[in-house]
């Protein structure tokens, strides 16, 4: 382990000072189920944790009809799958959250660590996008948000700067007629990086149209994508054969992935036409 | 690099109160081993794969190497040492003998303490439950059928 020292932050307040006297190599430390590997493996320099766990509005779920959904960026993924609203609203968010590692690591890893580690497999951040996540930033020079599709910038990299870290990730109440599904293809049954995950959410209006689509993909581009052609491909129509068929030609002929240990090339194209298919139905089925 | 401090860390390890020194970069695995005397957690992959460092901290079970002890000041932490009452076994303990579903041990305090979490959460798991619940820990000797019946017997022992 890297001589990295530990600082509990109490505030929002406290933690951007303590990230800041840290400097570059100091991280904020919420379930640790990735920094603390990096930590150990020096894959990361790491000087400084900043535990922002006991910060109030890091942990917890709020839903309300008018505001949507918010997340403590450290809430850990077990919350999420035993939360009434999110299980009832938000079941891309159940998906993803119960997929995370085992039980042990869902005892601790959160939706925005999830996030912030910014693999371009993380299971968790096509539910995200689907939604329309919003990420709240807090730091040195005030806070900010931005789009979920917009924050991972490279493999490990997001548009986090110096000092700054993510509080909150919140959603839109969803709409009547919503559904959304992620799922990943792992050759075992749990417990496994993805080879490709996907998600979709759509909305169905009262004559069965879909007048609404996200879709996005991960493990298959530097990091995980929103596939506007993919959502075009079923808007405006009835659900069929072939939307459906020209959804997931959309998610092939987006997918850029890398061959590696966990899958080829061929295979993880192949995947993104596969789980944007039978995300697009399930989602189609919770949506009804 | 710089030097860290020893840090003083306050919490209630299987019922009792400890105030323990550690090191500022200690892992709370390597706290328990290492400071503590409480062997029974183990390090097999020490990064978060195989769940044989799995303890249970304020209700959940976690992996010991993936928490700082820095991190578990205040907080309640239960080992596999604290299943057993005194010399008596608990019945998942014996339900793990019975069963033989230990060879080399290694990973058994990490299954224990899962599978306690579980039981306490759901008292009686389907088999997938159980198997789902469990996928964070890996045997490399036993197989899992001898632990899930285990888990089974226990079940129906503590329900019954």
């Amino acid at each position: 382990m890297q001589a990295v020292k530990y600082a509990r932050a109490h505030s929002v307040e406290e933690a951007i000072s303590l990230l800041q006297e840290g400097g570059a190599d100091a991280r904020p430390l919420a379930g640790g189920t990735d920094v603390i590997v990096q930590a150990r493996e020096r894959t990361r320099k790491i000087s400084l944790f900043v535990d922002i766990k006991h910060i109030p509005e890091l942990i917890g779920i709020e839903y309300s009809d008018a505001d949507g959904l918010t997340i403590g960026a450290a809430t850990p993924c077990y919350q999420l799958y035993n939360d009434a609203n999110v299980a009832e609203r938000y079941p891309a968010l159940v998906d993803s959250a119960s997929l995370i590692g085992g039980t042990a690591i869902q005892g601790r890893a959160s939706l925005g660590g999830n996030l912030c580690n910014s693999s371009p497999a993380a299971d968790g951040i096509p539910s995200l996008i689907v939604l329309e996540g919003q990420v709240h930033i807090a730091g040195p020079n005030g806070s900010r948000s931005v789009a979920v599709e917009d924050f991972c910038t490279a493999p490990g990299r997001n548009v986090l700067g110096d000092g700054e870290f993510v509080t909150k990730l919140s959603f839109p109440a969803p709409a009547d007629g919503s559904g959304a599904r992620f799922l990943r293809f792992i050759p075992r049954n749990e417990m496994d990086i993805a080879v490709t995950n996907a998600a979709t959410q759509l909305r169905l209006d009262a004559d069965g149209n879909v007048n609404w689509a996200r879709v996005s993909l991960g493990a298959v581009a530097p990091t995980p994508l929103l596939v506007a052609a993919a959502a075009d491909a079923l808007v405006g129509q009835p659900l069929s054969e072939e939307s459906i068929a020209a959804a997931a030609d959309a998610s092939r002929a987006a997918a850029k992935p890398i061959d590696d240990m966990r899958g080829s090339i061929r295979q993880r194209v192949h995947l993104a036409g596969v789980l944007t298919e039978r995300t697009i139905r399930q989602a189609a089925e919770r949506a009804a | 690099m710089p030097a860290t401090e020893h840090i003083v860390v306050s919490c209630t390890i299987n019922g009792e109160s400890q105030v323990f020194l550690a090191n500022e970069r200690d892992s709370l695995l390597e706290a328990l081993r290492d400071r503590i005397g409480l062997t029974g957690a183990k390090e097999g992959c020490n990064n978060g794969n195989c769940g044989a460092c799995c303890v249970n901290l304020d209700g959940r079970i976690v992996n010991s190497c993936l928490v700082m002890a820095a991190e578990v000041e205040g907080s309640e932490v239960t080992t596999v040492e604290g299943l057993a009452d005194g010399d008596q076994l608990s019945a998942l303990q014996n339900a793990f003998l019975e069963q033989a579903a230990l060879q080399c041990g290694i990973c058994t305090p990490g299954f224990l303490v899962a599978s306690q979490a579980l039981l306490d959460e759901n008292p009686s798991p389907t088999e997938h439950e159980m198997r789902y619940w469990l996928a964070g820990n890996l045997c490399r000797c036993t197989g899992y059928d001898k632990i899930i019946k285990a888990v089974q017997q226990a079940a129906e022992e503590t329900v019954a």
